[in-house]
């Protein structure tokens, strides 16, 4: 017997919530008739759609715009749970980034014998362009976005670390205020969290890390490939809400070792890149010397330690999905203690034992590259045909250090509106996480992803995924005795917890 | 902290293919009426003149279709495969807003993305009412845009669209009489027919000045007073005077917060001063055609001069 | 023994370049086989010059000039002192273990046709032996055509044909070694073949194997047998690209065209 999977906000049941904390979301699913949430949902598409909030599917035309569906159901966590929840995405990242210090540095992880060394020195996400760099203030991973899902109440797996140029954060964003504007009553009968301030934290942590010698006030730019990538409206969104300069690589020149913008009075000098464009398209007279979108020389100014690099290049190693595995014994190695947020089971499939294993129980498994991304090139077993599972078959005998296994998961679920009405969807989640001079910082929101086909555990928005407005409650904070606050809340009784 | 050159260049271009679009816009509407009220092949003639101020004959040629209503209108509308239909101009004019969406508010880009999205569902066919509706809307959103740039802060964004569209202005409005003048009046023919008072409410109405003239003049239509009209009376925002008097302002107030001039500067003050002193008689008596030329010929070599100073390249 | 090494590089551009910035890696670096007592570099226009050091351990220079320019011209002059025993490299800056040169680069990678006669090659037997069977296979089946300046092939491509440069084999012989599971890397510098000065349109290439328990040894498929005692050693690493002297960016239209000159010549031996 297959148990149905645990809903956010319904539990195991429905329509009723499953704790006193979300009936009032559960309420105000039942309440609103289905088709006012229908007529707010379009209303929302046709803003985005307005607004340009669009993507790019690859291999499709220009024309092809489309904007990723939105869904006007939130889910939400609960106060406790998101302090849990930070805690361990704060441990993971102080992770990655005395990873990445190291790995480029002293390698200490591997005189200690934690990884096996062949898995660095044979992998070409570990970047020997970077060794010997150190960043500005020894950081490395900026800005990270950590693939979670849930299985259950207390159940947080991490199911992809995202260490480079993580995107999504629009999203997170753009559908709060879709969501304020659309239904903002729910904001008056819960107290959420606002993530409004992202931009400004995102700006004061480019700040924090700029280069060492720079005493004025720091130029920061956020750097785009072109209008033409997928992700721009999110590069454009923003450079506009912090306020700082879109700039494409011709808008930038490097002398003497020094990144300069071109403006019409001269140049400016720039000390904080905030780039959106992969490592191999960096520099090309040092990495790949055919691309048109890098800037020649930068970096040579970021080995002078003349600009900071957000994130830092060579990152993929420490995201990279063979990695993955290893994170459990990375965490432990740096922080000294449990990892908080636990990986899901991984075989790597080079691993001969683990190989067989995964032959044998295909159907079961989701199958990955490790060098994928983007949903492409990977088998959900218990949905796959016969002819995928044998294709796959073939793959893993033929190749197999390319691929890892997991066991599927039961994803959590959100009530979402459907053909049908309201039904429950699959979802994942990434929180975005931030790492500047003074330390970590965890955004009260993230994006939420949802699978909008019936059954299915695929979220990628270029695979018929969606996504949701993601609230994070307030703590409870008993106000003081005859505040006027109180009074204003009104609605339900309150019970005010001891202490 | 200065403006990124490219942004700049962008919305230069944005400015310049906005205007260029409504035009376009103005000069296949006024033709739909002309054609209308005018027997063949005079009508034919009409979408043949609105190739000719497009700068789109040969193109057209190529296309081996024949000059009617459906087939112009199509071409200077719908057409993406050549710079002088709307639909090209609206996907420039939109991919360079997509450049510089931070230096826009998100009225302006949403004018642009409206049109651009209008123009790519067009359900229109080729019946007149059909065409005028479309390019109904176009006229719409282009005024919309014009209003959101009004409504933006007064800074380089703004000076740079507005400096665009004055160029692309005085262009389209010089093109605009060289042809039609050219062929409401070959040599030696007198003027005043029925026809003819058509055709030059057709200039008007294409620069929307029908009242302008209204106003400024208490007589009928002629063709001197037309031409005075559109080449010094200031008044007018599509007259050559102002397109030129609005370069020197843009320049100045761009030269003033970048705190340097250049050769554009000295190029755009130096035509102003020759455009004050200039009669509209005098320049039809010597050669209105020569004229025209040269100012077209002058208008693209300050292009060229203001890609340079602002670093366009 | 001490080299004098005179090597001039000019591009010329067919129109005029705004802005030029080059990556050169044309500077030798202190080892126990090699101290260098002077080394020089001239730049024929107005140039920014800045010191690096790459992440192989290369020393680096990044070159910025402003334009218009139509030619640009590199002029780098110096003198080298070597040891009597430069065939096992030490005492050179090596930030990455030997374990990292066992990846393999598109420019040198083998192809099927490469890996089988890599490994019909190596035979049996120690490490030693069939790298130095792969080297004499390698030398023996090309014509070597010392004089050809133009730059260098990928592996497979140049294993396909019939004739190779200095530099072809040298990237041949890295994809081969590689083949075989020994990591290995493309070194670029300057050697007087046995001469007392010699003149050539392009820099030496050769390779570097490393050896469990003997470290980085000293191959030259070019002379196919033990290598003389003449070899400046410049850069080094996974491929020819990776250690090319100098890689370029331009920003202005139309074509260049690259002349080199390289003469090393013998200085007289220390006493």
């Amino acid at each position: 017997m297959k148990r149905a999977a645990f809903d956010e906000i319904w539990g195991h049941g429905g329509p009723q919530a499953s704790g006193p904390e979300l009936e009032a979301l559960a309420r105000w699913m039942r309440e609103t008739p289905e088709r006012e949430l229908g007529r707010r949902l379009q209303s929302a598409e046709a803003t985005f759609r307005q607004l340009g909030i669009t993507f790019a599917v690859y291999g499709e035309t220009e024309a092809a715009e489309r904007i990723i569906p939105f869904d006007v159901v939130p889910r939400a966590f609960l106060a406790d749970e998101w302090e849990r929840l930070s805690r361990g995405l704060i441990q993971r990242v102080e992770a990655i980034n005395a990873f990445l210090n190291d790995i480029y540095g002293e390698r200490r992880i591997l005189k200690e014998n934690i990884l096996p060394p062949e898995l660095i020195w044979g992998n070409p996400q570990f970047r020997s362009e970077v060794v010997g760099i150190r960043p500005p203030h020894d950081v490395w991973a900026h800005i990270c976005g950590i693939d979670l899902v849930r299985t259950g109440p207390d159940e947080f797996w991490v199911l992809e670390d995202n260490a480079r140029t993580p995107s999504g954060v629009s999203y997170m964003l753009e559908n709060r205020e879709a969501m304020i504007r659309l239904c903002p009553e729910l904001f008056r009968q819960m107290r959420i969290a606002p993530v409004d301030s992202y931009p400004d934290l995102l700006l004061e942590t480019m700040r924090s890390v700029s280069p060492n010698g720079c005493v004025r006030n720091p130029v920061c730019v956020v750097l785009t490939p072109g209008h033409f990538n997928s992700a721009y409206y999110e590069h454009s969104f923003l450079a506009d809400s912090m306020g700082i300069e879109l700039v494409e690589a011709a808008d930038l020149l490097v002398d003497d070792d020094v990144v300069y913008m071109q403006t019409i009075a001269g140049r400016v000098k720039v000390d904080v890149i905030y780039r959106r464009i992969d490592d191999d398209f960096l520099d090309p007279l040092v990495f790949r010397p055919d691309s048109m979108l890098g800037v020649p020389g930068i970096m040579a100014a970021y080995r002078a330690g003349n600009v900071t690099l957000i994130n830092a290049p060579g990152n993929g190693i420490a995201d990279d999905k063979a990695i993955y595995s290893y994170m459990p014994e990375i965490v432990r190695f740096y922080s000294g203690g449990e990892p908080l947020l636990p990986n899901v089971e991984t075989w790597r499939c080079r691993e001969p034992q683990a190989l067989k294993y995964v032959l044998d129980n295909l159907d079961q498994l989701v199958v990955k590259l490790v060098d994928g991304s983007g949903g492409y090139g990977m088998l959900v077993g218990p949905t796959a045909s016969r002819a995928e599972i044998e294709a796959f078959r073939a793959a893993l005998v033929a190749e197999p250090h390319r691929y890892i296994a997991q066991p599927t998961l039961a994803l959590s679920t959100v009530p979402t509106m459907t053909d049908k009405g309201l039904s429950p969807r699959h979802v994942d989640f990434r929180p975005f996480v931030l790492t500047g001079s003074g330390g970590v910082k965890v955004v009260p929101g993230g994006l939420t992803r949802v699978a909008l086909r019936e059954g299915s555990l695929v979220v990628n928005s270029s695979q018929g995924g969606g996504t949701k407005d993601s609230f994070v409650l307030l703590p409870d904070t008993p106000a003081p005795a005859g505040s006027k606050q109180q009074q204003s809340q009104g609605g339900m009784p309150q019970t005010q917890g001891e202490g | 902290m200065a403006m990124l050159s490219r942004t700049a260049a962008s919305l230069y271009w944005l400015g310049r293919y906005v205007e260029r679009a409504d035009f376009i816009a103005r000069l296949v509407e006024a033709t739909v009426r002309l054609d209308a009220l005018s027997a063949r092949p005079a009508g034919d003639a009409a979408w043949a003149s609105a190739l000719s101020v497009t700068y789109t004959e040969d193109a057209f040629a190529e296309t081996g279709l024949s000059v009617t209503q459906a087939d112009v209108a199509r071409f200077l509308t719908c057409d993406r495969s050549h710079p002088g239909s709307i639909l090209w101009c609206l996907d420039v004019a939109r991919n360079n807003a997509k450049a510089v969406r931070t230096a826009l508010t998100r009225d302006a880009f949403s004018a642009i993305n409206r049109a651009w999205l209008q123009f790519n569902t067009p359900t229109a066919g080729d019946e007149p009412a059909e065409v005028l509706g479309l390019v109904e809307g176009i006229k719409a959103e282009t005024r919309g845009f014009e209003g959101a740039v009004h409504r933006m802060m007064k800074n380089e964004a703004t000076w740079f669209i507005q400096l665009g569209a004055a160029i692309e202005r005085a262009d389209n409005t010089a093109r605009l009489i060289d042809v039609k003048y050219h062929l409401l009046l070959p040599e030696g023919e007198k003027v005043g027919g029925v026809v003819d008072r058509d055709q030059w409410t057709t200039i008007l109405q294409t620069v929307s000045a029908v009242t302008a003239y209204r106003w400024l003049y208490n007589e009928g239509l002629r063709p001197s007073l037309v031409i005075e009209l559109l080449l010094s009376r200031g008044e007018v925002p599509r007259s050559l005077a102002a397109c030129v008097a609005e370069t020197v302002e843009m320049l100045n107030l761009l030269g003033k917060r970048a705190g340097l001039q250049g050769e554009a500067d000295r190029m755009a003050r130096t035509r102003l001063a020759r455009m004050q002193k200039t009669r509209a008689d005098e320049v039809i008596v010597s050669g209105l055609h020569e004229y025209l030329n040269a100012f077209i010929r002058e208008n693209a070599m300050l292009d060229a001069a203001i890609a340079r100073q602002f670093r366009f390249i | 023994m001490r080299i004098e090494v005179e090597h001039h590089s000019r591009y010329r551009f067919t129109e005029p370049q705004a802005r030029v910035v080059q990556l050169l890696r044309m500077f030798p670096d202190d080892t126990d086989n090699q101290t260098v007592v002077a080394w020089r570099i001239d730049v024929d226009c107005d140039a920014r010059l800045r010191e690096s050091r790459d992440g192989y351990g290369n020393l680096t220079r990044m070159l910025y000039a402003e334009g218009p320019l139509e030619t640009i011209g590199i002029t780098i002059s110096g003198e080298v002192l070597l040891s009597d025993n430069p065939r096992r490299l030490e005492g050179a800056d090596e930030p990455l273990p030997p374990a990292f040169y066992l990846r393999t680069t598109p420019l040198s990678a083998a192809d099927a046709a490469m890996t089988a006669f890599a490994q019909e090659a190596a035979g049996s037997g120690d490490d030693q032996v069939r790298t130095a069977r792969i080297v004499e296979a390698l030398h023996g089946r090309f014509t070597i055509e010392r004089r050809r300046g133009d730059g260098v092939l990928p592996a497979a491509e140049a294993f396909a044909g019939e004739r190779a440069s200095p530099r072809d084999l040298a990237q041949m012989l890295v994809a081969c070694v590689r083949v075989i599971g020994l990591p290995a890397r493309y070194v670029s510098g300057y050697s007087l073949g046995g001469c007392a000065r010699r003149e050539r349109p392009a820099p030496h290439g050769w390779a570097e194997v490393y050896l469990d328990g003997q470290g980085w040894q000293m191959l030259d498929p070019t002379v196919g047998g033990a290598p003389g005692l003449d070899y400046v050693r410049v850069a080094a690493a996974l491929d020819s690209a990776g250690a090319a002297p100098i890689s370029g960016t331009r920003i202005g239209h139309g074509d260049e065209e690259l002349d080199v000159d390289v003469a090393v010549g013998l200085l007289g031996r220390e006493r």
